[in-house]
């Protein structure tokens, strides 16, 4: 137990279903429901993994992943980004900026606990 | 000298019925009743002052000398009558519309208005004209000596002739210049000469029945003693005969005084018709005993009489002083109207072309204002008049009266004929040119002078014998009379073919290589297509008829769209509809401006000028000139059109380009949004529904919970998808729309009923009784809108407590209703993107909006007719919805 994760996301239906699949699996969520402050936020929380969604009030996803992969504390911290618009030049701008993994809206549940879970154990081995 | 007195009484008797003459035919025609004055008979009689004292004595002298060679002078100007009478009516036609005062006019008219020209010719014209002048002067002064019977001293010849010259310089006077008005037609002058005409050609026919039936004793005896007498021996010199007929036949329409009748007297072209066989008519009675007399004469008189005078002298030696005094009113006849009209005419052509230019330019512009140029234009004539006739006076005075008669008359033919290849090119060749009239000019003017006029004085006057013999300065080939070794021709037949051969040549060549201006192009082809115009040229009515012809002209200068602007708005501001303004002066001058731009200021005023009857050009050439530059104009224009074309469509395309990128870019962003809108809930449902069918140690109250996100994410994508189909239909204007009477205030009860007004937090305020508007709608589609608007603010309005207030009022005949809350309001870069698709303002997703519903009340707005706008600076959120009239909506 113990291990983090943070979820941004401003869709309050999409935070509480994440949220529910992963406690239930034993992760220790936490919310945060806009762009502006969300690197400040995942700084200060320091998660062992983000949930980060693309379309987010003040400030987008793409310029969130930009500044995590700029910045020595956070340029290794696995990011699953979550989209809801679903075109390959979201995934393949996602890829460049150095996102660990992309998903597309709606998921299966198992489908993100399964990458949640390979992308932080990943995580681990590498280190 | 008693004999003498009675004659210069009977003359001045003679020239007293003659004023009375001119005097009444003057007041005749001035109160309009003078149409038997501008009979063809009239215009035939006022040509006879072709025969001149020259004629009436000089011709018998004439024949006594030269045999029939005399005819030619009758047979030149004949042939022209009877066999050119077309190029005379064409001259006639010209002068007319020109509105021609003398030769010199027409010829400076024709090229250009040239004033050089004009003054050449009437140097040519005075120089030419002056000895004819003194011969007049002299037959009658020989006339008076010969009826007085004494060999007078060369003092009272010599004031004999002066006191002749000062008489007609004052008739003259008198009657060319009656005339305040600028009409150069003179019909008391032409009256008088006509009954002048008629006693000159009385008294010759009465000597010559005289002659042949009073002395002769018949017509055989006659016929026998002309065959006995050398005149029917003597050979024809065919050279001097096609010399002297081209002579005059030229002279006819050249020299001043026969023009002045000819052309500028004329009334009506149709009088050439009747002149055309009428004057040879005259001209053969007059030459019908011109032999007999000779013949008789010279038999009769004894030798070494002046056979110039036997038509005086014949009759008086046989004691017939009745006879002889008409004889002698005869030649004062031929005389007088000779000089009257040849000094009517050189003193216009000097007055206009020399005394008037230098005076104006003396003056300088205040001679336009001051009211007093018609008085200088009379005095310039009448110092003209005296003028010519002094320089007459003054050639007899220095000649002496040495030379016969005839000779001075065919210098003077030569001398006017140097006008006739500009005269003729001018009006039938469009290709000549000022500077070819005038090379042509002096060149036949020079040699004429040289050859002819300077050598006629004898040796020592002019030249001395051994110039005449040997050249200037020993060039044989510049001897006066053997120009470039020609030599044996006769002096008047070599100075002829010399002057005119040269004068024609340096006319054409010069002409062929000058480029003619503008006015001489315009000038050339109303002369030489003169006939080609309008029958009555000049004659313009006024009023609309002349707006009209000025739009037709301004179509051709200014382009069509833009001539019918200026028109239409002129008559505009006239208050007049349509294309035809009232002419006023500021008009002309607004359109000359316009035109002037396009043309030049000079044509723009000659064409606006000839429109309005005030030039001398017609219209028809003016459009043919206007023609040609709007030719050239619409070809410079097509091919700036052309290129501005293709300027136009390359930004079309490239406009188009851009248009389709954007579009391109706005359906990707759409399909995008849609996605995304689409997508989210869709997340929610599967997710909850995965955690339900997982069931295991859900609570229930969990499980209800998540049933109902699942049912209210459901509900969320269908009105999306209603919304999205709405906005489709609306936009592609497939729309129905339900149409039925109403009042806003029920619209708005059911669209706060449909918001939930009822149970929401938000006040809201009301107009009350205005709201009592009927209006004729979609009264749904209305409701719509409002229900947005209300749950709009419902879920943005951020004040305390929240309130909207809804107004509806009657602005200029629209339906204003307009909701505004107490919030914070919408920030000014947002206000320009509310009414985009997919737009929304804050992070407020939980609003539930797709951002549709403003796109969408825009697009119903627009389908009722009215429009929805963000009214800023109200305080809180606002909107405006405008309807147009309740009342204007019914009766559509």
């Amino acid at each position: 137990m113990g291990k983090r994760v943070l979820l941004i996301e401003d869709e309050p239906n999409i935070i509480e279903a994440i949220s529910f699949i992963l406690s239930r699996d034993g992760w220790d969520v936490d919310t945060h429901a806009n762009g502006r402050d969300a690197v400040d936020r995942v700084k200060e929380r320091n998660p062992d993994l983000v949930i980060l969604d693309v379309m987010l009030p003040g400030r987008s996803g793409f310029d969130i992943l930009g500044d995590l992969r700029n910045q020595p504390e956070t340029i290794d911290l696995p990011v699953l980004m979550l989209t809801a618009r679903g075109q390959t030049k979201d995934r393949e701008m996602a890829k460049r900026l150095g996102a660990s993994c992309f998903m597309t809206k709606p998921f299966s549940n198992a489908e993100v606990l399964d990458i949640v879970r390979s992308l932080v154990e990943g995580q681990k081995a590498a280190s | 000298m008693g004999m003498l007195n009675v004659l210069v009484a009977v003359s001045l008797a003679y020239v007293l019925f003659l004023f009375v003459v001119a005097f009444l035919a003057d007041h005749a025609a001035a109160r309009g009743h003078a149409k038997w004055l501008q009979s063809p008979l009239i215009y035939t009689l006022s040509l006879s002052i072709y025969c001149t004292a020259w004629t009436f004595y000089g011709a018998v002298g004439y024949a006594a000398r030269s045999g029939l060679e005399y005819l030619t002078i009758y047979l030149g100007p004949s042939i022209v009558m009877i066999g050119w009478w077309w190029g005379l009516r064409k001259l006639v036609r010209i002068g007319r519309s020109q509105r021609v005062t003398s030769i010199a006019d027409l010829i400076s008219s024709r090229f250009g208005k040239s004033n050089s020209l004009a003054v050449v010719v009437t140097v040519i014209a005075v120089v030419g004209t002056t000895p004819y002048i003194a011969l007049q002067l002299q037959s009658v002064t020989l006339a008076l000596e010969a009826f007085a019977g004494e060999a007078r001293t060369s003092a009272g010849h010599n004031a004999t002739a002066l006191w002749l010259a000062a008489g007609l310089a004052l008739f003259t006077v008198l009657f060319g210049t009656r005339n305040l008005d600028a009409n150069e037609r003179h019909d008391g002058v032409v009256m008088a000469i006509a009954v002048e005409a008629v006693v000159k050609l009385l008294a010759l026919v009465a000597v010559g029945l005289f002659v042949v039936w009073g002395i002769a004793g018949g017509v055989g005896p006659v016929m026998e003693m002309i065959s006995q007498s050398e005149i029917a021996v003597w050979q024809v010199s065919s050279g001097r005969w096609a010399g002297l007929m081209f002579l005059s036949a030229a002279a006819l329409l050249t020299l001043p005084r026969m023009f002045q009748v000819l052309v500028v007297e004329n009334e009506d072209e149709r009088h050439l018709a009747t002149a055309s066989w009428a004057f040879p008519a005259y001209l053969m009675a007059m030459s019908l005993f011109v032999v007999p007399i000779a013949v008789v004469g010279l038999e009769l008189m004894p030798a070494g009489a002046n056979p110039d005078l036997f038509v005086l002298t014949l009759p008086l030696s046989q004691g017939q002083d009745a006879l002889a005094m008409l004889s002698f009113l005869g030649g004062f006849s031929s005389a007088t109207s000779m000089v009257i009209v040849a000094a009517i005419a050189l003193s216009t052509m000097v007055s206009n072309h020399i005394v008037m230019p230098i005076w104006l330019s003396s003056q300088g512009a205040s001679a336009m204002v001051a009211g007093d140029v018609r008085h200088v234009v009379l005095l310039s004539r009448r110092l003209s008049i005296m003028g010519v006739l002094a320089l007459g006076y003054f050639y007899f005075h220095a000649t002496g009266g040495g030379e016969a008669l005839a000779a001075i008359g065919l210098i003077s033919f030569a001398g006017v004929a140097q006008t006739l290849p500009a005269l003729l090119g001018g009006i039938f060749w469009r290709g000549a040119t000022r500077v070819g009239a005038l090379a042509g000019l002096v060149t036949g003017f020079v040699i004429w002078g040289y050859t002819m006029f300077m050598p006629s004085f004898g040796p020592d006057v002019f030249f001395t014998q051994d110039v005449l013999d040997h050249g200037p300065l020993g060039l044989v080939w510049l001897r006066p009379q053997a120009l470039f070794g020609i030599s044996g021709l006769d002096p008047m037949i070599h100075a002829l073919v010399w002057s005119m051969s040269l004068n024609a040549l340096f006319f054409v060549v010069a002409s062929l290589v000058s480029f003619p201006t503008p006015l001489e192009r315009l000038q050339g082809a109303q002369f030489v297509n003169v006939f080609d115009h309008s029958a009555r040229p000049g004659v313009w009515s006024r009023g609309a008829a002349e707006a009209e012809d000025l739009l037709v002209m301004a179509q051709r200068i200014l382009g069509p769209a833009d001539a019918q602007a200026l028109f239409r708005s002129e008559a505009a501001s006239q208050g007049i509809t349509g294309y035809l303004p009232q002419i006023s002066p500021e008009f002309l001058q607004r359109l000359e401006r316009e035109m002037a731009g396009s043309v030049g200021a000079a044509t723009a005023h000659a064409m606006i000028g000839q429109i309005m009857g005030r030039a001398s050009v017609t219209v028809e050439d003016l459009m043919a000139v206007a023609d040609e530059t709007a030719q050239i104009m619409e070809y410079s224009n097509q091919l700036e059109a052309k290129s501005a074309e293709l300027v136009h469509t390359t930004r079309q395309l490239r406009a188009a380009n851009e248009k389709l990128t954007q579009i391109s870019h706005q359906k990707d962003a759409f399909l995008s949004q849609i996605s995304h809108e689409l997508r989210t809930p869709m997340t929610s449902i599967r997710a909850f529904s995965e955690i339900l069918r997982d069931g295991g140690t859900l609570e229930l109250k969990a499980q209800e919970k998540y049933a109902g996100i699942i049912h209210d994410e459901a509900i969320r994508l269908t009105r999306l998808l209603d919304d999205l189909l709405d906005l489709s239909v609306l936009e592609n204007g497939q729309v129905s729309l339900n149409m039925r009477g109403g009042t806003i205030a029920s619209v708005l009860d059911q669209a706060m009923a449909a918001a939930g007004a009822e149970n929401n937090p938000m006040r809201i305020r009301r107009s009350g009784a205005r709201e009592d508007v009927r209006l004729f709608s979609d009264l749904d589609r209305l409701a719509q809108v409002f229900i947005n608007l209300i749950s709009n603010a419902q879920k943005y309005c951020d004040a305390k407590s929240p309130v909207l207030t809804i107004s509806v009022r009657e602005v200029e005949g629209q339906l204003v209703v307009d909701f505004t809350d107490n919030g914070s309001g919408i920030p000014k870069a947002s206000q320009e993107v509310i009414f985009e698709k997919f737009s929304r303002v804050g992070s407020d997703q939980a609003a539930g909006g797709a951002g549709l519903g403003l796109a969408i009340c825009r697009e119903i707005m627009l389908r009722l007719g009215g429009q929805i706008a963000y009214l800023p600076g109200q305080g809180g959120a606002s909107f405006r919805v405008t309807l147009p009239d309740a009342l204007e909506m019914a009766a559509q």
